[in-house]
């Protein structure tokens, strides 16, 4: 047999035809219900023995060309560079074509020890990279463990791009748990969390599926999608000259705000006293970053980074988040960008047994909001916020639209207008030097406290990491207060829904991503979100992924400290109680030793601060190394 | 960012002014009830405030009266900590505590503030 003519001859075939041969034996024979059935127990032996024992002239036993390399080729075609996965039975077609086809090379396989990890490293390096890496899971338990970082990524509007596995074919499933692990519809798990998924048919539908996916995930608002790679178009040979067509990959243009609207901001903004510009999710690219500081520039106006991005350099004079509540509270126009939650901005809500909220803005302030949350909202969960009066709603992208409006407020901007602005920068750099002052004032309180205070932790690793070309891939509020930000990769947002488990996985991906430009990649780690998934630290030493990772160890899930202890108040009970079921002691984890037992450096419990320094000093030789590298760090609550 | 806003905010009411006429208080026990009591959680356990949870409490604290005031019927987001659960003398200690708290160095003599 030719290789063509056994490529053609598939296990989904050979199966069908054996079955088939069993029940024309049936249908001729006409017998009675009670010899039918005997019959086909007679047929199915038959089947069954003929596997255990097939004529070498019949059964084909190999293949050439499955399906699954035809899928890395789109793969290869899409440009990913990694694979982040836990290995599973339902793509097992898919993992060996990857790593023997397509010789584990763009994309790599990089072995994952939980499915929720694979998808928030996808999360994480989508931040650093701008664009997806593939997760690869199972169709029904590894979707399950991977649903909750789907969800984090939907929230925080990040392109993860999914592919499970699943056989549909009901007559062709192995028996026991591949029937466990089939579904009939596998994406509508996380449908109400997705943008879009798909359960191609043949290897055709695959590849313009998979591309429309591509594109349907980076277009903004860029979310999650899913793709269901049915295992016996995994594993089934392709036909004889079967060469399905990989569709153009043409990726949309971000949407702009209509020329109107964006006009009738331009006016707003110029005209204003006391205009401020809210930024949340604004800078998705580089270009981002510069066009938000062209437009404060143009304004002379103040801008609060609310950091879900690396929106606008921390040491730039317009950059007033540290005053936030004071310029919102008496703003007459605030530009809000892609902000998740401008009703909690411009509202103050408290969260006592009778909850209230007021206003904080002063009467007649002008709102204006450009954000893609507009042009995809979904019923089911509740992520898009409280309802916001606004004046100008611009369902478009924030960064896309910013050229133009920067260019109607030039065209607005007189003589005078330009010489106020000018004494207005001159005014809020005054402030931001006063504020920067009283910050590093509140960072000194505690400064020798054991155990260590959060401001003393995060400028111990600041001044070791400031003079290298580092990448924050973590949230620290101390070190977004103190640290000198102002390239886009040096902060990567949070995780979107909040979801525990985000933090170490996410901080990995963004590390693969930053290893080929050779950056320095820092996770300040909480304690409580390692625990949901330490095998990230595996995968990190298995994968030589260098990575600075600095534990930020209260030992406690601390925010459910707090809410235990607010339910405790309000009933006048129990106020002592509030660590029961909240804290992480009796036994204290050595996360040093998880570490070195895992093949990452580890150093501490430290709790004398005077011994981080050479700590961390240690740990980063080891980074230089190629390695990852964790230190444990016993803080402070917050 | 917003909470750590309103904690920056508050944290400039609560640990300003000079300390009033306050009953006798143990400092000791004080920091012992700061922590069994939970203020830690959000003021840090050296009273120093926590980052979006709470403001700096000492040294330095406001007026006894005031402070006492505040932790019955607060008018933030602080739960309330009525006198059924914490009693007038707890409240005494605790404040003793946080009068005993030692003021940091100047931040021209902490080097790694000063980069």
């Amino acid at each position: 047999m030719s290789n063509s003519e056994k490529a053609s001859v598939g296990r989904r075939s050979f199966l069908k035809g054996t079955v088939g041969g069993a029940a024309a034996l049936v249908a001729a024979s006409h017998p009675a219900p009670a010899q039918q059935e005997q019959a086909v127990r007679s047929a199915t032996a038959a089947v069954v023995t003929e596997e255990r024992d097939p004529s070498p002239s019949v059964e084909v036993l190999t293949a050439d060309r499955p399906g699954s390399d035809f899928m890395v080729d789109v793969f290869k075609a899409l440009g990913f560079e990694y694979i982040f996965a836990n290995p599973g039975s339902s793509f097992r077609g898919l993992h060996e074509s990857v790593v023997n086809y397509g010789g584990n090379k763009s994309p790599e396989f990089i072995t994952c020890c939980h499915e929720e990890s694979s998808v928030a490293m996808a999360h994480g390096y989508a931040k650093i990279e701008g664009k997806p890496a593939l997760v690869l899971a199972h169709g029904t338990v590894g979707l399950q463990h991977a649903s909750m970082a789907i969800y984090n990524a939907y929230v925080d509007r990040a392109p993860v791009y999914t592919m499970i596995g699943n056989t549909v074919d009901a007559a062709t499933r192995r028996p026991g748990v591949e029937w466990a692990h089939s579904v009939q519809d596998a994406a509508v798990l996380v449908r109400d969390f997705t943008k879009w998924d798909d359960m191609p048919v043949s290897l055709q539908h695959f590849a313009e599926s998979a591309v429309r996916a591509y594109k349907i995930a980076t277009t903004p608002p860029t979310m999650p999608v899913l793709l269901v790679a049915d295992g016996d178009l995994q594993e089934t040979p392709m036909r004889a000259g079967e060469r399905p067509h990989i569709p153009k990959i043409t990726l949309a243009s971000p949407p702009q705000g209509d020329s109107g609207a964006v006009a009738e901001a331009a006016r707003l903004l110029v005209v204003a006293e006391n205009p401020v510009i809210v930024a949340d999710r604004c800078a998705r690219t580089p270009a981002g970053l510069k066009l938000l500081v062209e437009l404060a520039e143009t304004l002379g106006a103040p801008v609060v980074n609310q950091y879900s991005r690396m929106n606008f350099p921390s040491a730039h004079r317009l950059n007033q988040t540290e005053r936030s509540r004071t310029l919102i509270g008496g703003a007459d126009v605030i530009l809000g960008l892609e902000v998740w939650d401008f009703w909690g901005t411009v509202n103050n809500f408290r969260d006592q047994l009778h909850r209230t909220s007021r206003p904080i803005t002063k009467a007649g302030a002008k709102l204006i909001s450009i954000s893609t949350t507009d042009l995809n909202t979904k019923s089911n969960y509740q992520d898009f916020q409280r309802f916001s009066d606004l004046d100008v709603s611009m369902a478009a992208d924030a960064e896309a639209t910013l050229p133009a409006l920067i260019e109607a407020c030039r065209r607005l901007v007189t003589d005078q207008r330009k010489r106020a602005f000018e004494e207005r920068a001159r005014k809020l750099a005054e402030a931001q030097q006063a504020a920067h002052q009283r910050m590093l004032t509140e960072a000194s309180y505690a400064w020798d406290a054991s155990p260590i205070s959060t401001a003393r932790m995060a400028m111990e690793v600041w001044v070791q990491v400031k003079d290298k070309d580092w990448s924050l891939v973590s949230n620290n509020a101390w070190a977004q207060r103190l640290w000198t930000f102002d390239k886009h990769y040096q902060y990567i947002g949070g995780s979107g829904g909040a979801g525990v488990g985000y933090g170490a996985p996410a901080a990995l991906g963004a590390a693969v991503a930053n290893k080929k430009y050779g950056r320095l990649s820092v996770n300040i780690q909480n304690d409580g979100d390692l625990m949901y998934a330490p095998g990230v630290l595996w995968t990190s030493a298995h994968h030589g992924i260098p990575l600075l990772t600095v534990m930020h160890n209260n030992r406690a899930y601390h925010q459910e400290v707090m809410h235990l202890q607010r339910m405790a108040n309000r009933h006048q009970r129990g106020i002592t109680t509030a660590e029961i079921g909240t804290t992480i002691k009796n036994p204290n984890i050595d996360y040093a030793a998880m570490a070195r037992s895992m093949g990452v450096h580890g150093e501490g419990p430290i709790t004398d601060p005077n011994d981080l320094g050479p700590a961390l000093k240690r740990a980063l030789e080891a980074v230089s190394r190629g390695e990852p590298a964790l230190v444990d760090v016993v803080t402070q609550p917050r | 960012m917003r909470m750590l806003m309103t904690a920056l905010l508050a944290s400039s009411l609560f640990a300003q002014a000079p300390s009033a006429s306050a009953p006798a208080g143990n400092a000791p026990n004080g920091r012992k009830l700061f922590e069994n009591f939970g203020c830690y959680q959000c003021h840090g356990r050296e009273a120093q405030g926590g980052l979006g949870t709470g403001p700096r409490l000492g040294p330095k604290p406001i007026p006894f009266t005031a402070l006492q005031r505040y932790v019955r019927q607060p008018t933030g987001q602080m739960p309330p900590y009525t006198a059924k659960v914490v009693s007038d003398q707890d409240l005494a200690d605790i404040y003793a505590f946080l009068e005993a708290v030692k003021q940091p160095p100047p931040v021209k003599d902490i080097p790694l503030l000063n980069r």
